[in-house]
This record gives structure tokens, C-alpha cells and sequence, in this order.
């Protein structure tokens, strides 16, 4: 997984690459494309039926454009704390386990809520995988699930400046602060005392943002699910 | 819910943020610290110029992050004294160390936004970690210094996200903000853990002096909080008054 500032150079390097290589035009036209991935073979990763790979979601604009990102990271994160904890990884101590089961509770949650709060704006079930993962290796679904957790904090980090209407930055406020609690207990599960390590926290005492572009990037390997988040807000 | 303006005219902001290269520096003169920090990944959340040199901030911006400025001088002195006097186990020091670096430069960076928005920081006030009496001497005493460290960590949580709604009118402001909250918040995950406690908190459930209650009455409730595991999925805010109150036994002055 990218660290926080190789990504964020990555992405950087690439779009100043875009700029150099392609016209204003070319590159909004790239802008406004979906956030496309490989649809990928996919049995069982989809614990709600939803929609098959091949079906795009447009997450629409505005705060609900927002709100249905949210949305998406939520059921990734859902589905893959649900397969962590329908099979644990052999001798996961009784305490990993417990934490392990409470976050799979608390990402379920926050997907059910987003999918109540959007009506018939929600996008549809997402289908992903986890085949990168290996769900029997403890270091391997600790990691996968430092990426998610912190990925998430600097999501929501990103989005809040998005919205529009009030309530939903305090929706989005009760959330991040779970997510970042979580990545902080699964940190300190792979390395002592790493909950705020200096790879997530700059020297100003602040926690990583990333933009909707990057964060969909980087989630794009566990989402096969074409998503278009070209209606996003950009400011 | 509703779906409100669309903001999506990416063509003019989105270029402009993309390819313009002024922007770091820009940023680093309006900001101070405010956002070195977050380059490259910040790059193109830069507020277009809402917060640029010379702007003066609206008081009720800067009433906010006076407001974080004496929260967090409560927690860097709490931290810095901490570790000062010894009462921190060796063992623990990678967890307390880092929480008072981080709260350090929470101070050092409020205060220079302050100031470049043209506010004047509020002075550091004069604290009493044992709140007049009602727990005994942290810098003495270790497990109240951890009880008062994840009650500090849990309030602070509580604190920036019942203001965040302040701040929209500047994203910059904002998203620093928030960007400090989710760094309280994997504080106090770490904390309530090495107090044998769960990362996150269940309903209302108060482990300090029952004094203290105020720091988790309504974690409970709210939008979508039915069960146990719903009320630990969501962290709800605390008003400016109510975190006040429960700051104001540490403040003697």
C-alpha cells in the first residue's frame, strides 16, 4: 500500500504529468470520467446480492454526490470486516477478535445509516473483492485494514469541506472520529504505539486529506464496481 | 436529506487548483503551519482564497479557534507536565510523547492562524489538573493521570466536532480542523485502550470520577443510534458551553 506522502506524490507527479501532456480540455474531460476499473471475477464478495460487476454507479452531485462516497467506502469497508469476521485468521486472540467484530458492527452500521439517509438517491450495493488479501494471514488483513481505516479518516478529512448543508458535516463528524479510532487500535495491533505514527501525522499535528480522486484510487482495487464521481464537488 | 447546490462546475476551480503552482507557496504564507504540512496530499483541497494574506478572519472564526487554543494549551500543559514530572512509566512514554508533540503544535499552529487572520490568541490561562481538589495530584498520581488524559482526549473529540459547523464558511479553517479532530480521536482510542478499555465509547458510559460524567452525556443518543453497537458507532458533539463547563474546574485563571 502507498505510504501518505508517496501517494500523494504519485498522485501529484500524474497530474502534473496530465497538465504538461494534455490540454485544460482533455484533462477535464478525464476529470469528469468514471473512476473505471477492470471488473474482475467475483463470487461471493457480495454479501448483499446487489448489483453485478459491469453495473456503474454515478454517485451523483452536491451532498448527496458526497454522502454516497461516504456511502461507498462504508459498504467496502463493511464487506471486507465481514468476511474478516465470518473466517478469522487462524489463532486470532479472543481480543482481536472482539475488536475485530465490533468494527465489522460499527462499519455495518454506518453503512445501513448512509443507505437509510440516502432514500432512493443511495447508489447501489457496490461489488467488490478482497482477493488481494489474504483473509487466513493475521498481517495481511491487519493491513488491509490499517489502509481502509486510515483511508477513511482522510476521506471523510477531505469531504467535509465539500458539504453544504450543516447536518451533514456533523453526520460526517460522528463518523470520522469512530474511523479514526479504529485505525488507531488496528495501528497499534501491527506496531506498538503506532496509533498516530508520524506516517499518518505531520509535523503540524494533523492528520492526513485526501481528495475523493485519490481516495477512489486507492479503494479502486478492492472495487469492482465502475464508479462515476464525476458529479462530485470539487470545493 | 437533500441534494443541494451542485457545485460540480469543475472547469474554471479544478484547473486553476491543478495547475497552479503558486499554490504551495501561497499557502504557506497565508497559513503558517496551517499547510505545509498537508502537501502534496492537500494540493488540490486549497481553499480558493478565503483565508489568503491579509484577510481577516470573521470573529466568529476566530472565536472558534480560540476556543481550540485554550483547549489545547489545557492539553499541552497537561502533557508537557506529564512527562516532566516522571509519573509516566517508561513503558507508556510512546504513547504520551506523541500526544504532547501533537498538542504542542496544535497550539503553535492555532496561534499562528489566529494571527495571521488577524485575531489576537487568547493567552494561556493558569491551570489545576486536580480541578480544585475533586482528583488528586495527576503528576503524582498515574492512573488519574490517564483517567484525565482520555478525558481530555474524549472531550476534545467531542469539542471540534460540535464546532465544525462554524467553520464551513472557510474551507481551509475547516478542513484543519477536522484534520486536528481525527488526531484527538486516535488519542483517545489509544488512551481508553491502555486503560483496558474499549478504542471507542459505548453509550454514555463514564470510567472517570463520576464527576466527569458531562465528558460522555449524550454519546448515547443521535441519528442513528439505536443499540449498544450503534451508540459506539457514532461520536457525538458537545456546544462550546457545555465543553466549556467541563473545562472550567481545570482553569483557575
Amino acid at each position: 500500500m502507498p505510504t501518505r506522502s508517496n501517494q500523494g506524490e504519485a498522485e501529484l507527479n500524474f497530474l502534473d504529468r496530465l497538465a504538461r501532456t494534455t490540454g485544460r480540455r482533455t484533462f477535464l474531460h478525464w476529470a469528469g470520467l468514471t473512476i473505471g476499473v477492470v471488473a474482475l471475477g467475483c463470487g461471493d464478495d457480495d454479501d448483499d446480492g446487489g448489483t453485478g460487476p459491469g453495473t456503474d454507479v454515478n454517485l451523483g452531485t452536491g451532498d448527496t454526490g458526497v454522502l454516497n462516497y461516504a456511502y461507498a467506502l462504508e459498504q467496502l469497508e463493511a464487506a471486507f470486516y465481514t468476511q474478516v469476521v465470518a473466517s478469522f485468521y487462524a489463532g486470532a486472540p479472543a481480543a482481536e477478535q472482539t475488536m475485530l467484530t465490533d468494527i465489522r458492527n460499527h462499519e455495518v452500521i454506518h453503512r445501513d445509516f448512509f443507505k437509510a439517509a440516502l432514500g432512493a438517491a443511495a447508489i447501489a450495493d457496490l461489488t467488490v473483492t478482497f482477493a488481494s488479501v489474504n483473509l487466513a494471514d493475521r498481517t495481511s488483513v491487519l493491513s488491509a485494514a490499517r489502509t481502509f481505516e486510515d483511508l477513511g479518516v482522510s476521506a471523510y478529512n477531505g469531504a467535509g469541506q465539500l458539504l453544504t448543508v450543516p447536518a451533514n458535516l456533523v453526520t460526517a463528524g460522528r463518523i470520522v472520529s469512530v474511523e479514526a479510532r479504529h485505525a488507531a487500535a488496528i495501528r497499534d495491533l501491527i506496531t506498538a504505539d503506532s496509533f498516530a505514527g508520524s506516517d499518518v501525522i505531520n509535523a503540524q499535528g494533523l492528520d492526513v486529506v485526501r481528495t475523493p480522486t485519490a481516495v477512489l484510487q486507492a479503494a479502486d482495487p478492492f472495487i469492482t464496481t465502475t464508479i462515476n464521481a464525476s458529479g462530485l464537488p470539487t470545493a | 436529506m437533500k441534494n443541494t447546490t451542485i457545485f460540480g462546475a469543475l472547469d474554471p476551480e479544478l484547473v486553476e487548483r491543478v495547475s497552479r503552482r503558486g499554490a504551495v507557496e501561497q499557502s504557506g504564507k497565508m497559513a503558517g503551519a496551517l499547510a505545509i504540512a498537508s502537501m502534496p496530499v492537500a494540493f488540490g483541497l486549497l481553499a480558493k482564497s478565503a483565508f489568503a494574506q491579509g484577510t481577516t478572519l470573521p470573529a466568529n472564526i476566530i472565536t472558534v479557534l480560540n476556543f481550540a487554543l485554550t483547549l489545547e494549551y489545557l492539553e499541552d500543559d497537561f502533557y508537557q507536565m506529564g512527562l516532566d514530572s516522571g509519573v509516566i512509566p517508561a513503558g507508556d512514554l510512546g504513547i504520551f510523547t506523541p500526544i504532547s508533540t501533537h498538542e504542542a503544535a496544535h497550539v503553535a499552529l492555532l496561534t499562528s492562524t489566529i494571527m495571521t487572520g488577524g485575531g489576537t490568541p487568547a493567552l494561556k490561562p493558569t491551570f489545576d489538573f486536580t480541578a480544585g481538589g475533586i482528583v488528586p495530584d495527576p503528576f503524582t498520581d498515574y492512573p488519574t493521570f490517564q483517567a484525565l488524559s482520555q478525558g481530555f482526549e474524549d472531550t476534545g473529540v467531542r469539542a471540534y466536532k460540535g464546532q465544525a459547523g462554524a467553520l464551513m464558511s472557510n474551507d481551509s479553517i475547516l478542513t484543519v480542523a477536522l484534520q486536528i479532530h481525527s488526531v484527538e480521536a486516535r488519542h483517545a482510542s489509544a488512551v481508553r485502550r491502555l486503560r483496558g478499555e474499549k478504542g471507542w465509547i459505548t453509550g454514555n458510559a463514564n470510567t472517570l470520577p463520576a464527576q466527569f460524567a458531562a465528558i460522555y452525556a449524550g454519546e448515547e443518543a443521535g441519528a442513528g443510534v439505536t443499540t449498544p453497537a450503534s451508540g459506539e458507532a457514532f461520536d457525538e458533539p458537545l456546544t462550546m458551553d457545555q465543553v466549556n463547563a467541563i473545562a472550567a474546574p481545570f482553569i483557575v485563571a
